[in-house]
């Protein structure tokens, strides 16, 4: 690596991550104020765990994390299958259309487009309409992540299974999925860390009681930001950051049952 | 039960598109016969295996095995099973789970019984718990062919089964392999690109080019009676001399007039009118240097332990390969003028 392409690396990484070291050195500060640093301490650690809206908000965050992710698995899993296993199906551009463009949509057209499809179904705002919204971008994810693994599955796996007088659901289910595992527990991870990270979505759908991690502290930092935002932006950050490395340690892992 | 069972096909056609991949091929098995089917590759040999096993549609025609016709059923209805030239062993499941796979109709422990007769069978006992990366190349083909053979299919299909060997694991494996079928009865469809393994292993050899059945025989006769050009060069090395048809002879012989003078060589297999453009397909070891034949000079000499070979060149500078036992000819330094013979029945006459 010569001088100029070693400063290039560093320069572009801190202009990728400077902000966020400050952001969580500063969640270690002593000062109440959070542009002058007071030495090290952990005190907004501790009131942050004594912080009971913030606390509500993070198991409303976990809990669609946790269902959101479990559907858009499940669906985006189905998904990869029907469009890597089932050749040229009639429908089948309109469907690889429908299944990835939501990665693509602004997501404020998104959120936009479920709010009024709630109020026009006449569902109530709360946690299920926040679940069933991540479902729905999460999907797309699932199924890339999916897809490429199954892209990458030596498909005479199956037809060996077949041949020996396994019907589809059994080629599915004894071979098929435990060799798709590691891609579909990296979907998931995905998933997971893409709903706990949203904002814009979960700023249309979500209803009274039912308000995200992400929208409290947008809502807190708009009054004034102190360190506790820091603190839990800091722990928000650590969680998407383990979910997302999993993933793509799963992703990276060749074979991955051997 | 196995030993009723034949496989006919008839007029089996898959087009893709307007390019015929195989093209009305119809063939009928004897029963427990060893069949190999030989080409190039992309000759359609591999969509004619997959067709019979179920996982290629034909476009037209029909897959019959012993009554039934087996045209429409899905792989895991089908009384077949392949050994693929992948292997395609399940990654994630040990060796007993592999080759037991097939036997979920059985009970756990019959099931358990047959695997470890099979492994038996082909020598891998105690190999149980293995997972397939932890095996050789060599154990992992007798793994495959364990599993294959765990249903007792009335047919076994294998893709290039000894295409991933090494040099001395195939001739043993060759010989295992027809030691299982004998053993066992079962007809065999073997499919390869490479003539040595199918002139080791099968019963009959059919020839495929370009999606077509050419020629169904025995090796021996497949060598030494190839019915084409295409043929004569796929099963071994082969000069071919031009030359005009001559006319008929009382003992099934014909001469044919080539640039350098007559030579005398069965007749072909198709009736050719007299006159026609030839050409004599002569093997390098039926060609020998003495007082008969076409005159030649010998170009290069290669001495190989067993044999040698040399490459003579007719007045015209076409090359002709010969190779014979050391001793034989050894008065020929490169240079010298002899003449190149051959016996009449150890030539074929083939269609330009």
């Amino acid at each position: 690596m010569t001088p100029v392409t070693r400063a290039a690396l560093v320069l572009g990484l801190a202009f990728l991550y400077a902000p966020i070291l400050v952001l969580v050195a500063y969640s270690f500060n002593a000062s109440s104020l959070v542009t002058v640093w007071g030495g090290f301490s952990t005190r907004w650690y501790g009131v942050l765990f004594a912080d009971e809206p913030l606390i509500a908000a993070t198991w409303v965050s976990f809990r669609v994390a946790v269902l959101s992710s479990l559907i858009a698995t499940v669906l985006g899993t189905l998904a990869a299958l029907a469009l890597e296993r089932h050749g040229r199906f009639r429908g089948r551009f309109l469907f690889t259309g429908l299944v990835y463009g939501p990665m693509v949509m602004p997501e404020v057209m998104i959120g936009l487009s479920l709010l009024l499809m709630f109020i026009g179904i006449g569902f109530d705002r709360g946690l299920a309409t926040l679940v069933v919204a991540h479902a729905t971008f999460c999907t797309g994810f699932v199924a890339v992540v999916v897809a490429a693994r199954l892209r990458g599955l030596d498909p005479t796996l199956e037809e060996a299974a077949a041949d020996l007088g396994a019907g589809p659901l059994r080629v599915l289910l004894t071979v098929t999925l435990p060799l798709l595992a590691p891609a579909v527990v990296a979907g998931a991870l995905l998933a997971f860390a893409l709903s706990l990270d949203d904002l814009v979505i979960a700023s249309f759908v979500s209803g009274p009681g039912s308000t995200t991690l992400p929208m409290r502290l947008y809502s807190r930092v708009r009054l004034g930001v102190n360190p506790e935002i820091n603190a839990a932006s800091t722990l928000l950050i650590a969680l998407v950051g383990v979910a997302v490395l999993a993933a793509s340690w799963l992703t990276a892992r060749r074979g991955g049952t051997g | 039960m196995a030993a009723e069972t034949r496989l006919r096909l008839e007029a089996l056609t898959k087009r893709f598109g307007a390019h015929a991949a195989v093209d009305a091929v119809d063939l009928a098995l004897e029963p427990g016969e060893f069949f190999c089917l030989l080409g190039p590759s992309g000759c359609g040999k591999s969509t004619l295996l997959r067709m019979i096993a179920g996982f290629e549609a034909p476009t037209s025609g029909r897959v019959v095995l012993g009554e039934a016709d087996i045209t429409g059923l899905p792989p895991h209805r089908r009384p077949v099973n392949m050994m693929f030239q992948s292997y395609a062993l399940f990654p994630h499941m040990s060796v007993a789970a592999n080759v037991g796979y097939g036997l979920k109709g059985l009970g756990r422990g019959a099931a358990a019984a047959r695997v470890a007769e099979l492994l038996r069978l082909v020598r891998l006992d105690g190999f149980d718990a293995r997972r397939p990366d932890t095996l050789s190349g060599g154990q992992r083909q007798r793994v495959a062919l364990a599993r294959a053979l765990a249903r007792e299919p009335r047919l076994l299909l294998l893709d290039e089964p000894l295409g991933a060997l090494d040099r001395g694991l195939r001739e043993e494996t060759q010989g295992e392999l027809r030691a299982v079928q004998r053993r066992l009865g079962t007809s065999f469809v073997v499919v390869t690109h490479d003539p040595e393994e199918a002139m080791m292993l099968a019963d009959r050899i059919g020839v495929m080019d370009r999606g077509r059945l050419v020629q169904v025989g025995a090796p021996a006769d497949l060598y030494r009676r190839p019915a084409s050009r295409f043929v004569a060069g796929l099963l071994g090395d082969v000069n071919l001399i031009p030359g005009r048809l001559g006319p008929a002879e009382a003992d099934g012989t014909r001469v044919v007039a080539t640039a350098h003078g007559p030579v005398r060589a069965a007749g072909p297999a198709d009736p050719l009118a007299e006159g026609a453009e030839v050409v004599v397909a002569v093997r390098p070891e039926s060609l020998a240097l003495g007082a008969e034949g076409l005159p030649v000079t010998v170009a290069d000499a290669t001495f190989l332990g067993d044999r040698v070979r040399r490459l003579l060149r007719l007045p015209d500078g076409t090359p002709l390969r010969a190779s014979g036992p050391p001793g034989e000819g050894g008065a020929q330094p490169v240079g010298a003028e002899t003449r190149a013979g051959f016996a009449p029945d150890a030539a074929v006459i083939l269609p330009a």
